[in-house]
């Protein structure tokens, strides 16, 4: 089994592309899409990184973050922080909640999978530039 | 015409209109002189201006040329010294020769109409970035339309990128993507359409929900001068067709409001009657309610909607939201987001029943004096066991007067007020600093 990655993602299209280019890369992806009750699936399921988006209906990505921040089971979980609010004092906002990285959208696919596995030290395709995108940790979630 | 010997202030510009006036009419200075009965050398000095007009030479030469001599002697000329004024203050640190603003306009008019016009221009850029501003930050709904645009956007591009960048994709799942795909480029045109539609302030923006329901009413009632006449001597159902053309229903719900309570206002405060009240015993709410046995709150509302009222009037609820923006001139009102902390509106929401009265100053190259009246009232709709309502409201009169001590420096709201000395500030402001 690869790395997990926990997708917190209220669009449902973006979600399956995410999901589509982790899963190929070698990921596990699990994905909620809704903001309440994350922070503590992400204290069950304890991924390797948690790709939160910004504006989620039940709780925000910035109360979230927090959450995660604020439990000790948690509070070092690698965090990178998607929004469509792309402005300085936004990418603040999210770094003074804890946010590892932070992507604006629109986003390349490549770019969120060097993120990826940049964050969680997986930097080297495996098995060739099959899919234009390159590998990741091995094995298929 | 004005008659001879009469005061009537000239300018250094005089000279330069009568020049003017003659070249258009295509006299020559020999037979306006002759006219005037006075001699060409002397027209030609003054029509320089190297000799001032006295007033019955003016009155003659205004009389040779078959024009007013009022408009001789200040005309445009009066605007222009002005927005010349105007210009040197705005660059204080220029030092401009005030005491020579006249002979620089008189001697060199197309310059000085340029510098005006530059001036002009200046302040309503400036305006316009301002209100641009204040809409691009403040405004829930384009806030909203950008973020369902980048959405779109972005599952656009990351579905795109799947599509074309891998070889051995199944068959299902590219169906699937191909699905997405259209359904994120159907949202995405949509998104732009309504964003391009709302940046131009069309009224497609209103009949796709873009412009807030409160503003679609205030833009209603701007358009009707603020004052809803069919509602003199009538009831709401006067204007229901009108009410019922708005775009929103959320706007419609708002407009029903607002002219059942304009209606009862009408009833209570009958036209020509408040009128004259207000001419004898002037724009104070406290007694003229008294005199008309009604609220305090009803008699601003009426003062601030007459026919031709030059008052701004704004109301807020017990969160300080403001639920009524009637601006006026000089008085900046925000569109969205929290208003300047400093406004008697909310020193009056904090004491119930107690009038509240100041001159204010605002800043700005439109800026200026007035006088605000506030007043807060309760309501228990809900009974003692109920919670209370509040609704404060202030009357905002332009005030001719002078500055009184102790006048108060108010904003609009923090992000586009210069204030830099401000106590009351919540953020930095985006505009020039060191007012």
């Amino acid at each position: 089994m690869g790395k997990h990655v926990l997708l917190i993602e209220d669009e449902e299209n973006i979600a399956e592309a995410i999901r589509f280019i982790l899963v190929r890369d070698g990921w596990q992806v699990t994905h909620l899409a809704e903001g309440g009750g994350a922070a503590r699936r992400a204290a069950e399921l304890m991924p390797d990184l948690v790709i939160l988006d910004h504006m989620l209906p039940g709780a925000s990505g910035l109360e979230i973050l927090a959450a995660l921040r604020a439990q000790a089971k948690t509070a070092l979980l690698p965090v990178l922080m998607l929004t469509a609010r792309g402005q300085p004092r936004d990418r603040e906002a999210a770094e003074r909640a804890g946010a590892n990285r932070f992507m604006a959208k629109p986003f390349a696919n490549a770019d969120i999978l060097a993120e990826v596995r940049a964050m969680t030290g997986t930097a080297g395709p495996e098995s060739g530039p099959e899919n234009g995108l390159g590998n990741g940790p091995g094995g298929q979630g | 015409m004005q008659r001879q010997g009469a005061v009537m202030p000239t300018t250094a510009l005089t000279g330069t209109r009568l020049r003017e006036k003659r070249l258009s009419l295509g006299l020559k200075q020999g037979d306006v002189a002759a006219g005037a009965e006075i001699s060409p050398s002397y027209l030609n000095l003054i029509e320089h201006n190297r000799r001032k007009v006295t007033p019955s030479v003016l009155v003659r030469l205004a009389g040779a040329l078959g024009v007013d001599p009022q408009a001789l002697a200040e005309g445009a000329g009066a605007d222009l010294t002005e927005d010349l004024r105007a210009a040197a203050a705005g660059f204080p640190a220029v030092r401009a020769e005030i005491d020579r603003l006249e002979e620089f306009a008189g001697r060199y008019p197309g310059w000085a109409a340029l510098t005006a016009a530059l001036q002009a221009r200046a302040g309503s850029l400036e305006r316009a970035v301002e209100a641009l501003n204040d809409r691009m930050t403040h405004d829930p709904h384009l806030s909203a339309a950008l973020h369902e645009l980048l959405s779109a956007l972005t599952s656009v591009r990351a579905t795109a990128e799947i599509l074309a960048e891998t070889g051995d994709l199944d068959p299902d799942l590219q169906a699937r993507f191909h699905r997405n795909l259209h359904k994120d480029s159907e949202r995405l045109a949509g998104g732009a359409e309504a964003l391009v539609a709302f940046l131009d302030g069309s009224a497609t923006a209103r009949e796709q929900g873009i412009a807030a329901p409160q503003e679609e009413v205030e833009h209603w009632l701007a358009d009707r001068g603020w004052h809803l006449a069919a509602l003199e001597g009538a009831g709401p159902e006067a204007l229901e067709r009108e009410v019922g053309a708005l775009a929103s229903s959320a706007a419609r719900d708002l407009a029903r409001a607002h002219v059942a309570r304009v209606a009862g206002d009408a009833a209570a405060l009958p036209l020509a009657g408040f009128t004259a009240a207000l001419e004898q015993i002037g724009p104070d709410p406290g007694q003229l309610a008294a005199a008309f046995g009604t609220d305090v709150l009803r008699v601003m509302r009426r003062i601030a909607l007459l026919p031709g009222s030059e008052a701004g009037f704004v109301t807020c609820d017990a969160s300080g939201t403001l639920l009524f923006r009637k601006p006026a001139h000089g008085f900046p009102l925000p569109r969205f987001g929290a208003a300047c902390p400093l406004w008697p509106l909310y020193a009056a929401l904090a004491r119930p029943m107690a009038p509240v009265g100041a001159q204010v100053e605002t800043v700005g190259p439109s800026g200026g004096r007035f006088a605000t009246l506030a007043f807060c009232q309760t309501r228990l709709p809900g009974g003692f066991a109920g919670p209370e309502l509040r609704e404060a409201a202030m009357l905002i009169l332009p005030d001719p007067g002078p500055r009184r001590p102790g006048v108060l420096g108010v904003g609009s709201t923090c992000r586009i007020c210069p204030r830099s000395d401000c106590a009351a500030r919540r953020e930095p402001s985006i505009t020039r600093e060191g007012v």
